[in-house]
């Protein structure tokens, strides 16, 4: 087993490209250690990304915001910017374990582990952001829906990195919010989430809207029917009645130990409706 | 396998020490350091027993590589206390009871401590969401809540 | 003339404050050594290789290439833990359950261990042994493991109590039964009957430090061990005999424990430790893993419970009527009895029935959690006493107090009650504020009563006197809730010193006689006991002295407050000798100070408990909230009164948890799904209110103080007090725990849907 802290994206790309036996990828470890420690993975290279320029750090540009693969959560919600354009986003990020996880865990990593039931994951397919990805071929940019494939498994090819997360300027009159069932307060894996970004109009009206569920199939899914059914709405009773039905219906849950397949349909459903009332609320007051 | 030498702070001090590359800094802490004030109670990250402060960040050090301790500062149990004075939360636990077995205090007091320096004033439900990160088994938390509350009155006046 | 311990009314000066723990300290630094925080010069690190299968039979271990592997330097199978129980069924479920034998009894289950010059090398071999199993159909869940159908763990097993003996082999290892009166008669009489249901889900003690030692056997027969433990004698005691060594060879030190609730009075890994070491010649240092402690060491039964109570309209209760199944995981123990000894305790019963059966399953082998197997009983019971006041149209707190308990009354599982505690938390519980407080929507609030009996037992403990006057307590059961610090202030209330002058310390096996464990909330009662008997040995010794510095008869010498005092006008000019000043002096007047006691303290009180707690419920998801929790709790004599609310708020909280979230969870395949903090859901901060506390104090009769056992009652009402607040707040009837929100949503989805 090896560790190596390369200085530049060049260099990580070439170690992994290089490496014949099993790599791994550090930043935060939150999940990379615990399966080191289960004996479930015994990499023979770690690549520890931190020392890379540019991947610890929250950029605001003209475009929106490019968050580092290597940024851990607790920094997204100490960047007010952030905050302010994607809540949905950072509240869903700073669900993810105990502040102790919060310190180290990234939202790249999230996303590469690829658990269905990843917190940051329905917040960002619902707020349609991309990973930027370095590879031996150069780079990349797909919506961060394309990244994992199933349950532990991602499109990135062998040698690729995700360095950052794209998020664009937020427009007037939009906001995402993020909602997830767990048992306790805290600590716990989302038995269900739901992430919801819409932007309404002058008048209140719904023009356009992505709601995104969580541990409720293989991977993170987007309901385009849950979307419909808000866009043209100003997010009343029965709209909001129709897209916790439309939500429910989407639903391809498992029965496991966190969670039933009826209870994973049903609070789906109201997750979704919770998370779009909280966000037609934010949208109106921007 | 080959060892990574690494230079680090722990609690002021320069350190020097040699890890294998997927030991724990909590393995390092408590093994090759004999720092053994923080605990595993879970190695997963789930019961906040290994808590250190890294770079001013609150972490679990099971979840943390000795190597990538290198160039940083690590802040543990054992540094909390300044000489024979306690830290007035390491007080405030003792007076109000905050522990029964004591296996999860050295990860509480340094959770407080960096949910103090980060919220001198939190409210009860922010201590206890803020202290969520930890286990205890023994004592309901009641009195670590009212332990920190009270030490955070303390700090504010001092 | 032999230590008297009735109870004498005083007052006190010491007992009843609240100072700070002596091993405060050290806990708040780091410093305080736990059973991983101990290394010895040259040890190995010893590691277990456990069953994957629930249920299989061992047909061969071949260990020869993880012996060949370079670090390794002992390997150990059942073959070096030969069977020496003598036909002693117990030890021998003991050994079989430290390293599994002819069969693998559950996924966890030991079946060899390797000790190397590190954690990878020793991870590695683990890996290098190669093990035949034929796997075995097995049987997790306790209703299906009584059915005839299902696969037996023990071919060896026909139920005992039942006459005649079966013919068959089952997994019931055995019926008990208790109660008095004609049940059937009572049921006659009654105008409102309830009768119900109800499951409870295996749970675990939980303490945040997993199982920790070292050992170092000595080819000369000699022996050391540290360990985390709730009884160095005991764990002594099974080592010795498990391994063939004499008993006052082996030398148990008890580290600090990182909690036990009663999981750490079981032997798990120690004599694998033992034995490892004795095989490679240095020191092994064996640590579980989280994983481990869930798959392997002992968590509480998952119960079957049937109840039938019956009233007549006035709100008395006619008869009661409960069959309790619990699970023992794959080797007998008593948990069912003690359920069926519990489950109606806390009433004033003429007709009452109570039966359990004891059931094996392919699960790990239960161990005391906490009032073992009072929890599960109290919340079927509480549950349907609740119902059957709403039934009649009364209060439940108005119910319970007419049905209570009381003094001459003749107890469910047999003795007749002296002075108790349950009417009296009942009183405190309907004038509390809490009963008052405005509820919100979808909220309610429930309550609960509680018993558990307290045990006593064998202990012995040496007080020495320093030369400065200082004293120190030497103590052999286990420090698990601040004991040190109640036992100091007992040795200075009764010498009549400040307890800051006491030093109390758990001592060795080697250090002091033997000493029962910690368990039963026998710790502070019944070394306090010693203590007390201690320290008035000490006086008399004391007594002597001045007597002899004074050349008077030791029968004119008394005792008051530290001092020596020659008694009556003719001494009057000698001024009192404090015990500083015999101290001093002790040299010159017959060598040291001393004073022990070895006894079996008897007449733990029992002791009772209400609880009420208030839970919103959002019928949307199923999800629960806890508002507002109080427990109201008899503790004889609060020596510490922060430690025992502490006690009373530590108790809660598990049983809250173990109402709400926390659960074993098997696959089909039989094995455990969730052996980790992550998804084993005990209570986080954020998840509890603060938790109320109210002391009451009904003096034990059997003690000098009146003091009662006071750590585990607290765990035994809240499953109900909690199923009856989900069930005030959600309008449905909870019989399932943990009241998860999948399990709470569903039966809120089916009484909907009618």
């Amino acid at each position: 087993m090896r560790y190596e802290r390369p200085h530049s994206m060049e260099e990580a790309v070439g170690l992994l490209t290089g490496s014949t036996g099993t790599t791994a990828i550090l930043a935060g470890g939150s999940d990379l250690l615990v399966r080191m420690k289960g004996g479930f993975t015994e990499p023979d290279l770690i690549v520890d990304i931190k020392s890379i320029d540019g991947l610890c750090d929250i950029r605001q540009t003209a475009e929106g915001f490019s968050i580092g693969a290597a940024v851990p959560c607790a920094l997204l919600g100490e960047n007010e910017a952030l905050k302010r354009e994607w809540p949905g986003v950072v509240e869903a990020a700073n669900l993810i374990g105990s502040k102790q996880v919060q310190g180290r865990c990234t939202i790249v990593g999230n996303l590469c582990n690829a658990s269905p039931a990843a917190d940051s994951v329905p917040a960002l397919v619902a707020a349609g952001a991309r990973a930027s990805i370095v590879g031996p071929a150069g780079r990349r940019t797909i919506a961060v829906e394309a990244v994992p494939t199933a349950p532990g498994k991602t499109s990135l090819a062998k040698g690729e990195i995700i360095d950052a997360i794209l998020l664009d300027k937020r427009p007037a009159r939009s906001a995402d919010a993020y909602l997830r069932f767990i048992p306790r307060t805290e600590m716990d894996i989302a038995v269900v989430s739901a992430g919801v970004c819409l932007t309404i109009d002058a008048s209140g009206t719904v023009t356009s809207a992505r709601v995104a569920l969580g541990a409720v199939a293989p991977t993170v899914i987007l309901v385009e029917e849950a979307a419909r059914i808000l866009v043209g709405t100003k997010a009343d009773a029965a709209t909001l009645q129709k897209l916790e039905e439309a939500c429910s219906a989407a639903s391809r849950p498992i029965d496991d130990k966190r969670g039933t397949v009826a209870f994973r349909k049903q609070v789906a459903g109201v997750m979704a409706r919770r998370a779009a009332t909280i966000a037609y609320a934010r949208a109106g007051d921007r | 396998m080959a060892g990574v030498a690494v230079s680090t702070t722990i609690n002021g001090d320069d350190v020097e020490f040699l890890c294998q590359p997927d030991e724990t800094l909590l393995d390092v802490l408590r093994d090759r350091l004999g720092l053994t004030g923080a605990k595993e109670g879970c190695g997963t990250g789930d019961c906040g027993a290994c808590s250190i402060i890294l770079d001013d960040r609150l972490v679990c050090s099971c979840l943390v590589l000795g190597a990538e301790a290198q160039g940083r500062r690590v802040e543990t149990i054992e540094g909390m206390a300044q000489g024979d004075k306690l830290h007035p939360l390491q007080q405030k636990f003792l007076e109000h009871a905050a522990l029964q077995c004591g296996i999860c205090t050295p990860g509480f007091l340094i959770a407080a401590k960096d949910l103090l320096a980060k919220n001198p004033d939190p409210t009860e439900e922010e201590i206890r969401f803020g202290l969520a990160g930890n286990l205890c088994r023994c004592t309901g938390y009641d009195k670590i809540v009212r332990a920190v509350q009270d030490a955070a009155s303390v700090m504010k006046g001092a | 003339m032999g230590f008297d311990p009735r109870y004498l009314e005083r007052n006190f000066t010491s007992v009843g404050t609240r100072p700070i723990r002596p091993d405060g300290l050290d806990k708040v630094t780091g410093r305080a050594r736990y059973g991983a925080d101990f290394n010895m010069a040259g040890q190995l690190v010893g590691a277990i290789l456990r069953s994957p299968h629930a249920h299989a039979k061992i047909r061969n271990i071949d260990t020869s290439k993880a012996e060949k592997l370079a670090g390794v330097k002992a390997v150990i199978t059942s073959a070096d833990l030969p069977d020496l129980t003598d036909g002693n069924s117990e030890m021998y479920a003991i050994l079989d359950n430290c390293m599994a034998r002819e069969k693998a009894l559950y996924d966890g289950h030991a079946v060899a261990a390797v000790a190397a010059v590190d954690a990878r090398t020793a991870r590695k071999a683990l890996k290098l042994i190669e093990i035949d199993y034929e796997v075995l159909p097995h049987v997790t869940d306790v209703d299906e493991a009584m059915k005839p159908t299902a696969p037996v763990l023990h071919e060896t097993v026909f139920t005992e109590g039942v006459e005649p003996k079966p013919g068959k082999p089952s997994n019931v290892a055995k019926r008990t039964q208790y109660g008095h009166g004609d049940i059937e008669a009572g049921f006659g009489q009654a105008d409102f009957i309830v009768e119900r249901s109800f499951k409870t889900e295996q749970t675990h003690q939980g303490y945040i430090e997993p199982h920790a030692c070292v050992a170092n056997a000595n080819s000369d027969g000699t022996a050391e061990l540290w360990v985390c433990t709730q009884g160095h004698f005991v764990y002594r005691q099974h080592c010795a005999e498990l391994l063939g060594m004499e008993v006052s060879k082996l030398r148990v030190t008890s580290s600090e424990i990182g909690g036990g609730f009663g999981g750490k009075t079981h032997v798990w890994a120690e004599p694998v430790a033992l034995a490892l070491s004795r095989k490679a010649g240095r020191p092994v240092k064996l640590v579980m893993t989280r994983d481990e402690v869930f798959r392997a060491s002992g968590p509480t039964s998952a119960t079957s419970i049937d109840v039938k109570i019956g009233a007549r309209k006035d709100g008395t209760i006619t008869a009661a009527s409960a069959t309790l199944r619990y699970s023992c995981g794959p080797y007998y123990g008593m948990w069912a009895e003690l359920g069926a000894m519990t489950a109606f305790a806390c009433y004033n019963l003429e007709n009452v029935e109570t039966v359990g059966y004891e059931v094996l399953v392919n699960r790990p082998k239960v161990a005391a959690y906490r009032a073992p197997s009072a929890p599960m009983a109290a919340f079927a019971v509480e549950s349907a006493v609740d119902e059957l006041a709403k039934s009649i149209g009364m209060d439940p707190v108005d119910f319970r107090i007419k049905n209570a308990a009381r003094e001459g009354t003749r107890s469910s599982y047999g003795p007749v009650y002296g002075p108790i505690g349950i009417g009296p938390t009942l009183e405190a519980a309907r004038n509390h504020p809490h009963m008052q407080a405005p509820l919100g929507k979808n909220q309610g609030r429930g309550m609960a009563c509680g018993f558990w009996f307290n045990f006593g037992g064998q202990t012995c403990t040496d007080l020495n006197v320093g030369t400065d006057g200082s004293v120190s307590l030497a103590v052999g059961t286990m420090d698990v809730g601040g004991s040190r610090a109640s036992l100091s202030m007992v040795a200075a209330e009764e010498l009549g010193i400040a307890y800051e002058h006491v030093k109390a310390v758990v001592a060795d096996t080697s250090s002091l006689g033997y000493n029962d464990m910690t368990d039963g909330s026998r710790g502070t009662f019944s070394t306090s006991l010693a203590t007390i008997s201690a320290a008035r040995n000490a006086i008399k010794v004391l007594r002597e002295r001045a007597a002899q510095t004074w050349d008077i008869p030791v029968d004119d010498v008394a005792w008051e407050k530290g001092h020596a005092v020659a008694k009556g006008e003719k001494y009057g000019n000698l001024p009192a000798l404090s015990l500083k000043e015999i101290a001093a002096g002790a040299g010159n007047t017959g060598g040291p100070i001393a004073g022990h006691s070895e006894l079996v303290a008897d007449g733990a009180g029992v002791s009772f408990a209400t609880h009420i707690c208030d839970i919103e419920v959002d019928p949307e998801t199923g999800a629960t909230r806890v508002l507002r929790y109080t427990v109201l709790q008899d503790a004889g004599k609060a020596v510490h009164p922060t430690y025992v609310e502490g006690q009373y708020q530590g108790g809660a909280a598990q049983g809250i948890g173990w109402a709400l979230n926390e659960e074993y969870i098997y696959g089909k395949d039989g094995r455990l799904q969730n052996a980790g903090f992550l998804d084993y859901r005990i209570p986080v901060c954020s998840d509890l209110p603060m938790i109320d506390t109210q002391i009451l104090e009904i003096p034990n009769p059997n003690h000098p103080y009146g003091v009662r056992g006071v750590g585990e009652t607290s765990i035994v009402p809240p499953l109900a007090a909690i199923a009856n607040a989900v069930s005030n707040a959600a309008g449905v009837r909870m019989t399932h725990i943990p009241m998860s929100p999948p399990r709470i949503l569903a039966t809120i989805k089916a009484e909907q849907a009618g």
